[in-house]
């Protein structure tokens, strides 16, 4: 039994490949190391609740019948309907800096009203700038010449706090860069939240895992969990197999792999020169979930979500302490148009982390430094918003190593590494890349990468 | 296959492609492109549909002739006139 094609991860990015393959008549498995879907969009289940981790909402909402969308092209190649995906848009969201706000929804023309009435001596900047925005190829899959995007703000925006603003849920959602962000995914970025604009499923993230994980099984696709890669077997630069962890080797003509650039060339038998040189990611996170006893509106949580900065200046880093309280992103779950609210109010707060801080601590420490740095982290947060401390009824946090233990990405690096390889390809024949490393980000992003890669280099 | 077979073939391709789109009033001379917004990717899955149910080829060359539903029955009647109709 050989297979046509393994893909490595049963995250967004492999299910969708392995879906494009399998409905071609690839005979195709796909390996997962973690005994549940989703890679870095997942959940868990603690006490009876079910808590999607991963980003807060699903990014690049466009409407039924809109199909030239990246969402719309998704549910093209996937061959599901609009419907399927049972998504609630959100209610509005807002950017809260000291002095100023911003709100948005998935209409953009309200935000454009609003930039015009906080920043009205940047309108006609910002608009240029979102004119450039709109035509920017920014799917193009060749390099070309890296542009970043701070000088490009700079060359049509003249206020800092504005500039920061744009910058705030732009490098929260997407950002493996510390500092300033390629100006390609700032478009990215720009037109995925700002111009399209957030929904969630109902049901949650792994309502949409199971129906793709389904939909690969009803097309002939083998799903194998619990399945760590051991090694990625060459001879001459050619893939012929992958050893998983318990031994078993399975014969391939190619792999796919959504682990991460260098993750999968340092499982590479012969070892790869190439390993060592390539910048690995370094951005992670924090967050604290929090359920509380009411509607989280009627605790004066009223957004869908919420990016803040308690300082003027934000500094999108790896934080010297364990985490950042200066800034983060808040989301009420409760905030999206369901068609029936949910059982329980549900908040949740992502603040910058250091995996090296987080990681250097023994168990003892690791477990009494997360409850003390997600109470520093509210104690910020109420300065700028209600304190609902006395509403909790349960909580819990995760940090950067626990992301590093279920999805093996390295440094917990959630958008993987700056450096991205658009293109898909390694030094190894016949082994590809999809998912965080290759380039196309969030949700919505991860899927369609998973979906051009087996489309570019497997079914042609 | 008759003619009025294979057209109804490729409305079901188009219909498993495209499954939000009204694919019932259909004009066969017209860019199947300007009525259903269909995009390279789409036209590759055209295309890998007729292999994996008929086997045929259609080399890249020959994609213009998919272009209208007027062209796709005239380009693949003759390839496909000896075959019964697919369950």
């Amino acid at each position: 039994m050989r297979y046509d094609t393994i893909v490595i991860g049963a995250g967004l990015s492999g299910l969708a490949a392995g879906i494009r393959l399998a409905m071609f008549d690839k005979k195709v498995c796909i390996v997962e190391k973690h005994v549940e879907l989703g890679g870095l969009n997942s959940f868990y289940v603690r006490k009876n609740r079910t808590f999607d981790v991963g980003l807060h909402a699903m990014t690049n909402f466009t409407a039924k019948g809109v199909r030239s969308s990246p969402l719309g092209k998704l549910l093209k190649q996937l061959r599901f309907s609009h419907d399927d995906f049972r998504l609630c848009q959100q209610e509005m969201s807002e950017i809260r800096f000291p002095e100023k706000t911003l709100c948005f929804t998935n209409e953009f023309e309200f935000m454009r009203q609003e930039v015009a009435e906080q920043f009205p001596d940047q309108i006609d900047g910002f608009n240029k700038l979102v004119e450039k925005i709109l035509v920017f190829d920014e799917l193009d899959l060749d390099d070309g010449n890296r542009i970043m995007s701070r000088p490009v703000l700079e060359s049509f925006i003249n206020d800092p706090v504005l500039i920061d603003m744009l910058f705030c849920p732009l490098m929260y959602y997407g950002n493996a860069r510390v500092g300033d962000m390629d100006f390609y995914q700032f478009v990215i970025m720009f037109k995925s939240i700002f111009i399209e604009g957030f929904s969630k499923p109902e049901g949650g993230m792994h309502y949409i895992l199971n129906l793709m994980a389904d939909k690969f099984k009803e097309l002939g696709g083998e799903l194998k969990m619990g399945s760590g890669v051991k090694t990625i077997n060459s001879s001459q630069g050619t893939v012929g197999s992958v050893t998983l962890e318990n031994e078993e080797e399975l014969a391939t003509e190619t792999v796919l792999s959504s682990m991460g650039y260098v993750e999968t060339l340092s499982r590479c038998e012969p070892e790869l020169a190439e390993t060592e040189t390539y910048e690995t990611g370094q951005v992670s996170f924090m967050e604290s979930l929090f359920v509380v006893d009411k509607e989280p509106r009627d605790l004066g949580y009223d957004r869908s979500i919420v990016f803040f900065s308690t300082q003027q200046k934000f500094d999108y880093k790896v934080p010297e302490d364990l985490i950042d309280i200066s800034s983060g992103v808040l989301c009420c779950t409760n905030n999206f148009q369901y068609p029936e609210p949910p059982k329980e109010g549900l908040i949740r707060l992502t603040n910058l982390a250091s995996f090296g801080k987080w990681d250097s601590l023994v168990r003892k420490d690791y477990i009494a430094a997360k409850k003390e740095w997600r109470g520093r982290a509210l104690e910020a947060l109420f300065t700028f918003f209600p304190d609902f401390s006395d509403n909790v009824v349960f909580l819990d946090s995760f940090t950067p190593k626990t992301i590093k233990k279920y999805t093996g990405h390295i440094n917990g690096a959630v958008y993987g590494s700056p450096e991205k390889i658009k293109n898909g390809k390694t030094p190894v024949k016949n082994l590809y890349i999809c998912g965080t490393d290759q380039g196309f980000l969030g949700i919505i992003g991860a899927t369609l990468s998973g979906i051009s890669m087996a489309n570019l280099h497997l079914l042609r | 296959m008759t003619i009025e077979e294979v057209r109804q073939i490729i409305l079901n391709i188009l219909a498993d492609i495209a499954p939000d789109e009204d694919i019932s009033s259909i004009d066969d001379n017209t860019k199947l492109r300007d009525q259903i917004d269909l995009d390279s990717m789409d036209f590759l899955d055209i295309v890998m549909e007729l292999r994996k149910r008929f086997n045929i080829e259609v080399p890249e060359k020959d994609y213009e002739h998919l272009a209208t539903m007027a062209g796709c029955v005239s380009y693949l009647t003759p390839l496909l006139k000896d075959r019964p109709l697919a369950s």
